[in-house]
């Protein structure tokens, strides 16, 4: 599968499909998105990288094991179920918001960091299926 | 907001199946974190009872959305106690598991997926919602695939794919059930839908509903059609998870039945009948497969199931005595049954199987290990005054009183079959003298050749158990008041509802 167009194409694609999965994941409160399907096109980025170099080039540029995506993801996620009981004594999973608006973003609550612990889990266990799979084919 | 305590056992086994998690190569640092874990999750779990003993039923709004509206987790006595016996078996079995899992088992993240385990079962006994049980369920049969299955020997595949297979099927009914229910009354809170289903007129879709969930319950408890997948299941993996699925896993199941069968589908003729009938044949099929059986794990299999039928056939009966006697029996059951796998691990690690026909002479070389293992089928059977005996007492006087003649007579043969087995157990393997052939496998460390600290980390969780069983036995009076308050909360939902929908 190593031809030239391919090549190309991962080369243009990895960043553009990154880019778009972090969109994906701010867009995903009130419109169809989030941070499952974010993770799903962020690990698809490097799919698509893996099939263009072999896997050890991809290993190489991504740097960290992609298994260790997942319990930081968990973090994040519990981090932000946990944070209205640490924080104000309220029920846990209870939203927070910051007040005011950002510009891109908008407004940033606690269920922005759950779905952005959603998006590192989605990406770490994708990957490292993919990957595990394809090492022993 | 004292009340959000009820919810801490919950944020405990997460935190540390995430932490264990990052440490996903360090054994040794995984098996000081589960201790840790452990002692952190029954601190709170005791903390949890004392506070809902003091102030009654406790109700948490997850995301501080309200009933019916949003998912509550509601902490009653039920609940509470249920709690404080998984923290328990959970330290002793991961005390155990320390030392008699094997390393290369521990490094696929044995620890992280029992906390996610416990997380689940500590899920499913706190929650209010019926589609939450359902995700907790999930989560609880999930991480058992990754247990049951973990290591990948031949016949531990082929149990864990008869367990799977059968549990699959039963989350399928479940949530075919569940179905059944929303389009009845449009509702998901338990206390909602308790509430709106006495407002239906046809009494055929509610006995519908009602038996979809007793299926889908009864697959996960092992009631007798459907309790096939158990034996052939449970003496596969290694005993620390053995254990953690005979004291809690078929637990869950019967604790969802006690608590749909007192909120939701109260006093239904038809199902108490079909409640009682259920449970004869379990006892009858269970005791039975119990008798024939020459492994011991495989005996403990049989007897699981004899004695879920002792718990469905009182919840049938349906008074307060009955059910105060089936609530006794729980207490009693989950403490015993875990012991009972941990007591074969032992016996395995001793003398490398667990076929009776091969071992024996056990007294002779470890006299006080087995006056510690008596206690415990002394239990078991229910020799009085030991703390099988006291729930007996109540189911036996509720049948009788009820004229539920089938059940009574189906209480006495499990009773006295569970008493039959023992006596074989033990004087197969404990007074026999030792058979001359016996099987070693290669590299096996047998018990005699372990330090001194691994065979006390052996022990201890056995003795813990043991002294557990015995308070429960001499301090019965304790625990029967303890379950006839819970009896008389459930047996009137209406204290439950009210607590979740503040009216």
């Amino acid at each position: 599968m190593k031809t030239l167009i391919l090549r190309t194409a991962s080369d243009i694609l990895l960043p553009v499909l990154l880019l778009f999965s972090v969109f994906i994941l701010f867009r995903g409160h009130y419109l169809p998105g989030g941070g499952f399907v974010g993770g799903l096109i962020a690990a698809i980025a490097f799919v698509l990288h893996a099939f263009a170099y072999g896997l050890k080039n991809t290993r190489k540029i991504i740097k960290i094991h992609p298994g260790f995506l997942m319990p930081l993801g968990l973090l994040i996620s519990f981090g932000s179920a946990i944070a209205p009981l640490v924080a104000e004594g309220l029920p846990i999973m209870t939203g927070l918001w910051v007040p005011g608006h950002f510009p891109v973003i908008g407004k940033i609550g606690s269920a922005l960091f759950f779905d952005t612990g959603v998006y590192f889990v989605v990406f770490g266990v994708s990957l490292t299926i993919i990957f595990t799979i394809s090492e022993n084919a | 907001m004292t009340e959000n305590i009820i919810t801490y056992p919950l944020v405990v086994h997460l935190f540390f199946s995430i932490v264990l998690m990052f440490f996903w190569q360090k054994i040794k640092v995984q098996k000081i974190l589960t201790i840790v874990g452990n002692f952190i999750a029954l601190g709170v779990a005791i903390a949890v009872f004392i506070h809902i003993w003091s102030n009654g039923t406790q109700v948490v709004n997850a995301g501080n959305w309200d009933a019916p509206f949003g998912i509550v987790f509601v902490g009653d006595m039920l609940s509470a106690t249920l709690l404080l016996l998984t923290a328990v078996s959970g330290l002793a079995v991961s005390i155990f598991s320390i030392v008699s899992v094997i390393n290369a088992r521990l490094r696929f993240g044995f620890f992280s997926v029992y906390h996610f385990l416990l997380l689940g079962l500590n899920g499913a006994f706190l929650t209010g919602d019926i589609f939450n049980l359902y995700v907790w369920f999930e989560i609880i049969i999930i991480s058992s695939f990754v247990l049951i299955s973990i290591g990948g020997e031949k016949n531990q595949l082929e149990g864990a794919i008869k367990y799977f297979t059968l549990n699959f099927f039963g989350s399928l009914i479940f949530l075919t059930a569940l179905g059944v229910i929303y389009g009845l009354t449009g509702s998901l809170n338990m206390a909602d839908i308790a509430n709106k289903i006495k407002l239906i007129d046809s009494q055929v879709l509610i006995d519908i509903s009602a038996v979809l969930f007793l299926t889908a319950f009864s697959i996960k408890s092992a009631v007798f059609p459907l309790n096939f997948w158990l034996p052939a299941s449970y003496h596969t993996p290694p005993s620390a998870v053995s254990a953690i699925f005979s004291g809690l896993l078929t637990k869950v199941g019967v604790y969802a039945l006690i608590r749909m069968m007192t909120l939701i589908f109260p006093q239904d003729e038809f199902l108490m009948n079909l409640l009682i009938v259920l449970s004869v044949l379990t006892i009858i099929s269970g005791s039975f497969g119990a008798i024939i059986q020459n492994n011991i794990r495989k005996v403990f299999s049989y007897l699981i199931i004899c004695h879920i039928g002792f718990m469905i056939g009182g919840l049938g009966v349906f008074n307060v005595l009955a059910i105060s006697g089936v609530l006794f029996y729980l207490i009693h059951d989950i403490i015993v049954k875990t012991n009972l796998f941990l007591i074969g691990g032992v016996i395995y690690r001793i003398k490398g199987t667990t076929n009776m026909k091969k071992i024996g002479d056990l007294y002779h070389s470890f006299p006080k290990l087995s006056l510690l293992i008596i206690i415990v089928l002394f239990s078991l059977v229910g020799v009085p005054p030991l703390s099988g005996f006291w729930p007996k007492i109540s189911l036996f006087l509720s049948s009788y009183n009820n004229e539920n003649y089938w059940y009574f007579g189906a209480l006495i043969l499990g009773s006295f079959i569970t008493l039959v087995v023992v006596a074989k157990i033990w004087s197969e393997a404990f007074w026999k003298k030792q058979p001359e052939f016996s099987i070693r496998k290669k590299k096996f460390i047998s018990f005699g050749q372990l330090y001194t600290l691994q065979k006390w980390q052996f022990i201890t969780p056995i003795a813990i158990l043991a002294i557990i069983s015995l308070y429960i036995g001499f301090g019965a009076d304790h625990i029967q008041t303890l379950s006839l308050k819970i009896a008389e909360d459930i047996i009137d939902p209406q204290n439950y509802i009210d607590a979740v929908l503040k009216p």
